[in-house]
């Protein structure tokens, strides 16, 4: 808080803005290593660009958020982030909001709201997602036969679905390729490996299977262990490719035992401000929906180098 | 209990785990090969054995705790605070040697704060460990910080992973640790101690048995397995993830013991029956994955087949079973009706 104030001080001084903004961050929690990434990230591109940065903490209630949301209107912030904790039941807070002519920048997921009651929302296209992993595996094989196992995430999440459904359209029309066992691990690493092991033992020991598709990082973390203790070269006799782009996935990259990973950028918080430095300063409506770019990384993309850039994030 | 004795009391385990494995081999009928790679036996069957370890560890300490009518539900949230601690001490250069015995001694006060909730405090055992299964998992995380706490030692990594004279050590871990819980009990006083206070507590208080001192070490038991399960698992993936280590495992553990035929409302036990359910319920996890269902299947497969072994080793089924049975043989059988009034009351 006090770098943050320091920053916009020297700002001030500098004469490079007109006064430093105040923009009130309304967080779900620490549910993953990825919102925590989110939070540190958020931080940082507010200290870089001058602004002041109320954070808060939702403990994953939306009460609390709702709470947050109106002290921060009570203040008279410039702005409000918010990273929404369920779909449902904002209409009354984004309102008041609205009232008060404070812009709300949706960050991460989305809320069944009626669009005009925010500015606009950056995320990602979870099937985007999956579609970019399946472009990778195209191009890797070719024209060569490739049997595929597929780890996905939490039976019935929209990650998972959507996922699931990229990958499918990347694929289409390449009929070398070809989906072979398909079960959930869960999204974590343990059962990724435990599962995992199952698929090796369904395909012969793995000499049938010539590629992995996991619906997150973890799990392909966890089944690279199971295929080496198979007695297999993971990257070389399997290809890897999973999404979310977590340090330690850049770490097997890195070891040469995954191939690719797209990423979810927990820079959510860089597109926002931007949105709302153009608004702020003419005016600027931007689109409803800003999309994160999904960059894929593959391992001539200095996986060690992205490793030691993510390590403290908080991941 | 003598050899035929033991055989007797496991016979429906035996022959339910015999059913599933012969389930499972319909649908994946490479299941039961076993061949030797490097430095293991792999195979299906070696699999089950090492994935059922976790279950199989805390269904040791479950059947104990079960036995004296209580039931512990903080084992699964004991297994992550254990893995965090000894993640959090391996990765803090402290050597296996001390994080192993940090964790083992985690998981033996996590039991004695449920034994002393329970037998000082009277608290209901359901509600006593309930605490620590909801609080449990917070502590886990306040240790690892909230992320995957991952580490490289090969040590550690050997305890989830590795393989001694061809079995998994997890294998190992749990075949071991139930034999020796398994003589302790049995051969002395304490396994009919442990019966005597689930049975009744005041009348086995009165005839001078130590019950609280009995509460205190069945739970601290419970504690010790999961520790064990906890480095385990931890090992297994090289990190400790304290959101999802043995999260939902005290519902497998309490089910193996069921299947194994230990009532939950306390008495007589047999651990080596809670073991072979929990391989039960192993390989019926193990079976789904192989047979290739689509995963929204899953849940559903593993409910009807629980379903279908229980109601075959329910009193009631048993009770008309055995009745007739006893009719056809002799009309006029009159140790019959009060063994299913017994059975019946369980």
């Amino acid at each position: 808080m006090k770098k943050t104030l320091f920053a916009s001080a020297s700002a001030l001084v500098l004469g490079t803005a007109a006064s430093a903004q105040v923009v009130g961050f309304s967080q779900i929690g620490s549910e993953s290593g990825w919102r925590a990434a989110e939070t540190t990230v958020t931080n940082q591109q507010a200290e870089e660009r001058g602004i002041d940065l109320q954070f808060s903490d939702a403990q994953q209630k939306q009460e609390n958020q709702i709470a947050a949301v109106r002290s921060f209107i009570a203040q008279g912030v410039d702005a409000i982030l918010l990273a929404p904790v369920v779909a449902t039941g904002w209409d009354a807070v984004l309102e008041e909001a609205k009232e008060a002519e404070i812009p709300v920048v949706l960050l991460d997921r989305m809320v069944d709201s009626d669009p005009s009651l925010y500015l606009t929302a950056v995320g990602s296209d979870l099937v985007h997602e999956g579609e970019v992993a399946g472009q990778f595996l195209v191009d890797q094989v070719g024209d060569e036969p490739c049997r595929v196992v597929e780890l996905q995430g939490t039976t019935g999440s929209s990650p998972a679905i959507d996922r699931a459904t990229g990958f499918r359209n990347a694929i289409e029309g390449h009929d070398n390729i070809e989906i072979v066992q398909s079960q959930t691990g869960d999204f974590t690493r343990a059962q990724g490996k435990t599962v995992m092991e199952a698929f090796l033992q369904a395909e012969n020991g793995g000499a049938d299977i010539c590629a992995l598709y996991a619906h997150n990082d973890d799990m392909a973390v966890g089944a690279i262990q199971a295929i080496k203790e198979a007695g297999l070269k993971p990257g070389e006799d399997v290809t890897i490719v999973s999404i979310d782009g977590v340090p330690d996935l850049f770490q097997a990259m890195a070891a040469g035992e995954a191939n690719a990973t797209v990423e979810l950028t927990p820079n959510m918080a860089g597109p926002a401000f931007d949105a709302l430095q153009a608004y702020w300063d003419n005016g600027t409506e931007p689109p409803k929906f800003i999309q994160t770019e999904s960059r894929l990384y593959t391992q001539s993309d200095d996986p060690q180098g992205e490793y030691d850039r993510r390590k403290d994030l908080g991941y | 209990m003598n050899g035929f004795g033991l055989l007797r009391r496991v016979a429906p385990q035996l022959l339910t785990l015999a059913a599933v494995l012969v389930l499972v081999t319909l649908f994946f009928p490479s299941f039961p090969s076993v061949s030797f790679g490097g430095d293991r036996l792999v195979g299906s069957p070696i699999d089950v054995l090492k994935r059922g370890a976790p279950v199989a560890l805390l269904a040791i300490g479950m059947t104990l705790v079960i036995a004296t009518r209580g039931i512990d539900l903080s084992v699964g949230a004991i297994m992550a605070i254990c893995g965090a601690v000894a993640a959090f001490a391996v990765t803090g250069g402290w050597g296996l040697g001390v994080a192993v015995a940090l964790a083992l001694a985690t998981g033996l006060i996590c039991g004695l704060w449920n034994g002393f909730l329970v037998a000082v405090l009277g608290i209901q055992p359901i509600v006593a460990t309930l605490i620590l299964m909801v609080a449990g998992r917070g502590i886990a995380q306040l240790v690892t910080e909230g992320k995957i706490l991952t580490f490289s030692d090969a040590g550690f990594a050997y305890l989830g992973s590795g393989a001694f004279l061809g079995l998994p050590v997890p294998a190992w871990a749990w075949i071991l640790a139930g034999i020796l819980t398994g003589l302790v009990v049995r051969r002395t006083a304490l396994g009919l101690l442990i019966e005597s206070v689930g049975v009744n507590l005041r009348a086995s208080r009165l005839a001078g048995v130590n019950s609280t001192v009995l509460l205190l070490t069945v739970y601290m038991i419970s504690g010790l397995c999961a520790a064990v399960a906890g480095l385990i698992v931890a090992g297994d993936i090289k990190g400790a993830d304290a959101n999802n280590a043995g999260l939902w495992l005290e519902l497998d553990a309490i089910l193996a013991v069921a299947i194994g035929g230990t009532s939950l409302l306390g008495g007589r036990f047999s651990i080596l029956a809670s073991l072979i359910g929990a391989m039960i319920i192993q390989s019926i996890n193990t079976g789904i994955l192989l047979a290739g269902f689509p995963p929204e299947f899953n849940l559903v497969i593993k409910a009807i087949l629980v379903l279908l072994i229980l109601t075959l080793q329910s009193p009631r089924l048993g009770a008309v079973a055995a009745g007739l049975l006893s009719r056809r043989r002799r009309a006029d059988e009159a140790g019959a009706a009060p063994r299913s009034v017994q059975e019946a009351g369980q």
